[in-house]
Formats: structure tokens, C-alpha cells, sequence
């Protein structure tokens, strides 16, 4: 039974990889095509810089689900109405919240996800100076010197 | 030993950070709306085209908000519970119709039974864009003041009414 259900969960990844590889270039062929192409540009910008909250590794822009068509069409009626970018994003914001976002704002909530990125590598740059350091004061004696070629006779002799 | 700990710690950590991860839904994304006025809203009933509805109506009232879709099987999950609920007359349940048919909703609901004391129908979607609805079933719950109080996504679960929805009317009918 449990391994009827990993077959059956291989078969299916396979499969959607394989629907994967025609994938992104249709992802536009949604978008009805408006009688304004500047303004169609604008939409599909705007779009790309939304999630999709169904399919959430997705923006707006590329996702096939019902909401993003209907999201899209919103953003292609506010731009005819005269609406900038920011009124549209702040709109969209107010109801599905920083989420939607892909580049969310910088505040308390999302300080270590923006901070996280040099944090790490100021841990990483510390942590390698540190260890430099150690081996500043460390004699030469310390370190193994390099074995000639012709020395190394048999496999069997220990790294360390 | 230095050397062999390092590693283990390092596992430690980042095991603790995954077993945290699985625990978190990502469906359940924290609506911006709870706390703020339910968006206001004029729709035809469901039931009666003529008719139409507007938030106004339930002014003065703490009502209950669910949306749902002929289509979406999590709300056949979640239906009796919403049955049961609205039989006890707590509160008032209204029903937002999703992206549906008329006639496929109405049938549903004969189907099913009607929990709702009024369906709104919303074939494109409009409502549910301002409600910030992105999965079907989503309920709300919405003080006399129309402010919006609490919401959950996906279906209703025995848990989540004994413990959330119920003591929260009982405080905001209080």
C-alpha cells in the first residue's frame, strides 16, 4: 500500500516535470490582448511584481489559476482608470497584506529576512578570520608537510 | 572532540529551524483585513436576483461570512458543520457565492441543505478580491460595528468553532 503510494507520487512528479518543460512560454497566452499593448506591458510589469496566493511560488503574471487572471484583470481596469503602480500595489497590499509583495517592505517583521542575507555573511567573514588568526600563531610544525609524489606508496596509509 | 561537536551542533540547529517549518502552514497567510471594517459591498441574493444586498443591512448585527462554491470541495467538507451551526442560531450565517453559477449554487444548496440565512453571488469574483479571498472556503467573522474580527481559511473544522469562532461570538454578542 505505502509503496503503491510513493510509486504513484514518482509517476506524478515525473509527469509534472515533464508538463513543466512547455511551461513558461505560454505563461503570458492568458492575458486577453488589449486594444492598448503599452498598457498590457504595464499590467504584466505590475503583475510580475505580485504572488499569486493560490499557487504561491508564482506571480501574478505567470499563474494560470482563477484568482490571477481575475487579479490581472483588476490591475488592467484601476491602470484605464488612471491609477499609478503604487495605488495599485498599496490596493492589493490592503487586502492580501505584505505577502503578495515579492519585494516587501522593510519593516520589524521582515528586518531578518532583508538583514538575514549579511548577517550570515558577516558570521561567515568572522568565523574565517577567527580561524585564520588561530593558525597565524600556530607553528610550522603544526601543518603536515606536503608528501613527495614518488613516497606515497601504498593506499593504505592513514590521512591523519 | 571539538571537531565532532561543531557538526552535530550545526544539525541540531538546523533541524530545530525545520521541525519549526513543518509545523507552520503556508496556506495561512495573515489577513491584513482582521481588525479593520469589512469592505463594503452591494450584490444580488443568490436566491433572488432582483434583490440586492449591501453590508448596511447587517449593520448592528455580529454575523458570520462564508464563502463558498458549487465547485470547491473543501466546502462540502465543512457544509454540515456550517449546517449545525447555523441551526443552533448563534448568529446569522450569510453566504458569499464564489465565481459560481446561479443555478449551479441553488442546486447545490438543495442538494446539501442551506445554512445560510442569505447567499450573496458573486460570479466574477468583485467581493472576493475586496474580502482578500484567495482559498475557497474562507469564513469571517464581523462584529455589530462591521469590523472584521477574525477570519480562517479552508474549511471549518469541530476544533476551530469550539475553540475560536464560538467563544469569540459569545464575547462579541456579550
Amino acid at each position: 500500500m505505502a509503496e503503491r503510494r510513493v510509486l504513484k507520487a514518482l509517476v506524478l512528479a515525473g509527469a509534472m516535470s515533464l508538463a513543466g518543460i512547455g511551461g513558461p512560454s505560454r505563461a503570458a497566452d492568458a492575458a486577453p490582448a488589449s486594444d492598448n499593448p503599452e498598457r498590457e506591458a504595464r499590467v504584466m510589469a505590475l503583475a510580475a511584481e505580485l504572488r499569486c496566493l493560490v499557487c504561491q511560488n508564482q506571480t501574478i503574471a505567470d499563474s494560470h489559476a482563477g484568482l490571477a487572471e481575475d487579479l490581472r484583470r483588476q490591475i488592467r481596469e484601476m491602470l484605464a482608470q488612471g491609477m499609478s503602480e503604487r495605488q495599485i500595489l498599496d490596493y492589493m497590499t490592503e487586502r492580501y497584506g505584505d505577502f503578495v509583495l515579492y519585494r516587501p517592505p522593510f519593516k520589524a517583521s521582515t528586518a531578518l529576512l532583508w538583514a538575514g542575507p549579511a548577517l550570515l555573511m558577516v558570521g561567515a567573514l568572522g568565523g574565517l578570520a577567527l580561524v585564520l588568526r588561530r593558525r597565524q600563531r600556530l607553528g610550522d610544525e603544526a601543518f603536515d608537510p606536503d608528501v613527495p609524489e614518488e613516497q606515497e606508496t601504498s593506499a593504505d596509509v592513514p590521512n591523519r | 572532540m571539538n571537531r565532532f561537536l561543531w557538526p552535530l551542533g550545526l544539525f541540531l540547529v538546523l533541524a530545530g529551524f525545520l521541525a519549526v517549518g513543518l509545523k507552520l502552514d503556508p496556506r495561512e497567510v495573515p489577513s491584513p483585513l482582521v481588525g479593520k471594517p469589512a469592505p463594503a459591498f452591494t450584490a444580488a441574493a443568490l436566491a433572488q436576483p432582483e434583490r440586492r444586498l449591501s453590508k448596511d443591512d447587517l449593520k448592528g448585527k455580529v454575523w458570520l461570512l462564508n464563502v463558498w462554491a458549487s465547485w470547491c470541495a473543501a466546502c462540502r467538507d465543512e457544509h454540515p458543520l456550517l449546517v449545525d451551526f447555523a441551526r443552533r442560531g448563534l448568529v446569522p450565517v450569510y453566504g458569499l457565492n464564489y465565481k459560481d453559477k446561479r443555478e449551479d449554487g441553488l442546486g447545490w444548496l438543495q442538494k446539501f441543505g442551506n445554512p445560510y440565512t442569505d447567499s450573496l453571488f458573486d460570479p466574477d469574483g468583485r467581493i472576493g478580491i475586496d474580502y482578500g479571498v484567495y482559498g475557497v472556503p474562507e469564513t469571517f467573522v464581523i462584529d455589530r460595528d462591521g469590523i472584521i474580527r477574525y477570519k480562517h481559511i479552508g474549511a471549518i473544522t469541530p476544533q476551530v468553532l469550539r475553540d475560536k469562532i464560538e467563544p469569540l461570538l459569545r464575547q462579541l454578542n456579550g
